[in-house]
């Protein structure tokens, strides 16, 4: 811990927001990262968005008036209805039903829900891969580094949705009747094939600087042995980055998931996220029915949004050049 | 797909290539040398040529093994009552029984060849099909590009120039939009405005294509043009926002440099300074990162072509995947990854090429990682 960066401390508080101690709670009251945060509107209202989408897709099955996964309650005389707004809105349907009578309204919160998941999932298992093989490559060098980082150059060279594409190709011939589990891990792993490089590259970069630095030679000379070193001392100094990358991967994948789903390739039907709703109202946008589309892709776009503004001023806050 | 510094920083470029310790090329002796590729640069070509030799193998390996896991080649040829010494007889007229690194010298020796084999799906030789798709992805991916440079540059110029204004902060806003965007959702508010609300211009389709040769142009009809519209906008908007972002980027880097300063203090005039010595030292980074994005269209092209139900290779790619077709999905992974190959490799030799420095004196601390 005493070897944080205090704005790095700050920011891995602020992810622990939930329960702190009460002195992390005051440090991080004290802190350049939270004054900046607090003077920031933009910021401010991008936390608010991105927390309102999160708190939405976490409580769906209490706030959503429908369930729509439950066939019994759909009824298909309520299909194609508009928002109850307009001339033939029903209050019951605040957004207006699909075409198969779902109600808009819930089969949003839950497809928010299926994208936060996958998004979450999928950066976590990236930083996971991608922070690993930083530290390693960047720590042992030689011909491990070399080989790691010839393999990121050439992984980073292709497109992530292509890839994506792919690997969710292959996944789905190699296990043609995936269950809905095995669907979603084979999604969660096709996301996360090329993102972990960025992880590493950025922590080896890091690693690099860090593994010269005093703290570690004392470290090695008290006799700490190389995995604790890696772990409980060179990591904490390297996350800062990490942070910024992992906060503007999520809108990625969650941006990429939902165009996996819009191709057809992505979430499993009955489950469906924002990407498939929106494939679902793509077709209706002709007939005039514009809500079943427009609906799922303003929250999509709003998720996606804030979550790009969070990053990018996370970015800059965290930058000391900027300072 | 967003650069995470910014594009800014030299280590999101491609490999550089060392520093040429030539003592016959004086530092400074510039573009017009023609001792472009001197002596010392053919080891670094080399090992660029072989490298880009491994990847495409390792590519190859990866789509051999498509063949190798998914599907069993021969059930899908034999019907359903085919006896087992009929399925022997049939593995062993093909080469499966032979060992897994015979048949991949095989595989690599068709696919320099072109020859992929027979599309589950269609039934047809995988070859033909994409000869057949590749013209109307590139005249896609091409006239997205044009648009997205002749664009992306002036406006990253003046948002650099005006950076305080807030017209610039205002195309800086609409930028972080058209990156934050899927490109999916781009080309449906694109169809909703102008297919269906305006009637402007039509949501799907090629339109009337002329026939040269082997190649079906859609460029050379004025309905052609009508119906390429929308799809090259939509594949446009995202490398739009990246080049302006970019360009604003290294413009300002570069109005901070001592080089501008001293030519303000030479009194040049602003527009010499912008555009002689500020813009021209930005274009070597835009260039590159425009060049890799070419292969990044043609991968963000299948989702357009989705869309517009464009009939080029990445609606028969998505296809493939769907059904799942073998033969496509490798020969299609094949292409890409050639085209990503030649696009990096060119992109490194042109950037040696391009700035002197690189083949220059060497910089102490700069060059291979």
């Amino acid at each position: 811990m005493k070897h944080r960066p205090p704005a790095i401390e700050a920011a891995v508080a602020a992810d622990r927001v939930a329960a702190p101690p009460a002195s992390r709670w005051r440090r991080l009251r004290r802190s350049d990262l939270w004054h900046d945060f607090t003077h920031s509107p933009l910021a401010l209202l991008a936390v608010f968005v991105a927390l309102v989408c999160v708190g939405g897709a976490l409580f769906a099955p209490w706030l959503a008036p429908h369930d729509p996964f439950d066939l019994a309650t759909l009824d298909l005389a309520d299909s194609h209805l508009p928002p109850a707004w307009l001339a033939d809105g029903r209050a019951t349907y605040a957004l207006g039903t699909d075409d198969q009578g779902r109600d808009i309204l819930s089969a949003l919160l839950y497809g928010a829900r299926i994208s936060l998941m996958v998004g979450l999932c999928s950066v976590a298992l990236s930083v996971l891969v991608g922070v690993t093989t930083g530290l390693v490559a960047g720590f042992v060098g030689g011909v491990v580094d070399a080989a790691l980082m010839r393999l990121c150059d050439v992984m980073l060279s292709f497109p992530t949705i292509l890839i994506a594409l792919l690997v969710d190709g292959v996944g789905r011939s190699l296990f043609p009747h995936a269950r809905d589990v095995l669907a979603f891990a084979v999604l969660i792993f096709a996301l996360s094939f090329t993102d972990w490089v960025r992880y590493a590259r950025t922590v080896r970069g890091s690693t690099l600087v860090e593994r010269r630095k005093e703290y570690v030679l004392a470290a090695r000379l008290v006799g700490v042995s190389r995995g604790r070193l890696l772990r409980r001392h060179v990591l904490p100094n390297v996350l800062g980055p990490v942070l910024v990358l992992a906060t503007i991967q999520v809108g990625q994948a969650i941006v990429a998931e939902a165009t996996l789903s819009f191709l057809g390739v992505g979430v499993p039907p009955t489950n469906p996220s924002l990407g498939t709703l929106i494939r679902i109202g793509n077709d209706f946008l002709y007939a005039g029915e514009w809500w079943i589309t427009v609906f799922p892709a303003a929250t999509l776009v709003l998720i996606a949004m804030s979550v790009n503004l969070l990053g990018d001023w996370l970015r800059d806050a965290l930058n000391p050049r900027l300072r | 797909m967003v650069w995470e510094d910014g594009g800014g920083n030299p280590s999101s470029y491609p490999m550089r290539p060392p520093d040429a310790r030539s003592p016959e090329v004086r530092p400074g002796a510039g573009g017009r040398d023609s001792r472009v590729f001197s002596a010392t640069m053919l080891p670094f070509i080399l090992r660029r040529l072989a490298q880009a030799v491994l990847v495409l193998l390792v590519v190859g390996m990866g789509a051999f093994s498509l063949f190798q896991y998914v599907g069993d080649p021969v059930s899908n040829m034999v019907g359903q009552d085919a006896t087992l010494a009929q399925r022997e007889r049939l593995r062993g007229e093909l080469g499966l029984d032979r060992p897994a690194p015979v048949q991949f010298a095989r595989f690599v020796g068709h696919a320099l060849g072109g020859d992929f084999g027979v599309s589950l799906r269609q039934g047809r030789e995988v070859s033909v099909l994409i000869a057949e798709r590749l013209p109307a992805t590139l005249e896609l991916s091409v006239v997205a590009a044009a648009l997205a440079l002749a664009l992306g540059i002036p406006l990253g110029v003046y948002a650099a120039l005006r950076r305080r204004h807030w017209d610039a902060k205002l195309t800086m806003a609409v930028s972080l939009l058209g990156v934050s965007l899927p490109t999916f959702l781009i080309g449906i508010v694109l169809i909703e405005i102008f297919s269906v609300l305006l009637g402007w211009f039509p949501s799907f389709g090629r339109g009337t294509t002329v026939q040269l040769g082997g190649w079906t142009s859609g460029l050379l009809t004025a309905d052609g043009w009508r119906h390429i519209a929308l799809p090259a906008l939509t594949l446009a908007v995202y490398q739009l926002a990246l080049v302006m972002r970019l360009v604003r980027a290294e413009m300002l880097e570069a109005l901070r440099s001592d080089y501008v300063k001293f030519a303000r203090a030479r009194g040049l005039p602003d527009r010499v300074v912008h555009f002689g010595h500020a813009l021209r030292n930005t274009l070597v980074p835009v260039l590159t990162i425009t060049g890799l994005q070419l292969g990044g269209l043609i991968a963000f092209s299948v989702i357009t072509e989705t869309v517009f139900a464009w009939p080029g290779m990445g609606s028969l790619f998505i296809q493939a995947v769907q059904f799942p077709d073998v033969p496509v999905m490798a020969a299609y992974l094949c292409l890409v990854a050639l085209v990503f190959v030649v696009i990096n490799l060119a992109v490194d030799l042109l950037y040696a090429v391009v700035d002197p420095r690189l083949r220059a004196h060497a910089v102490p601390g700069e060059g291979r990682r």
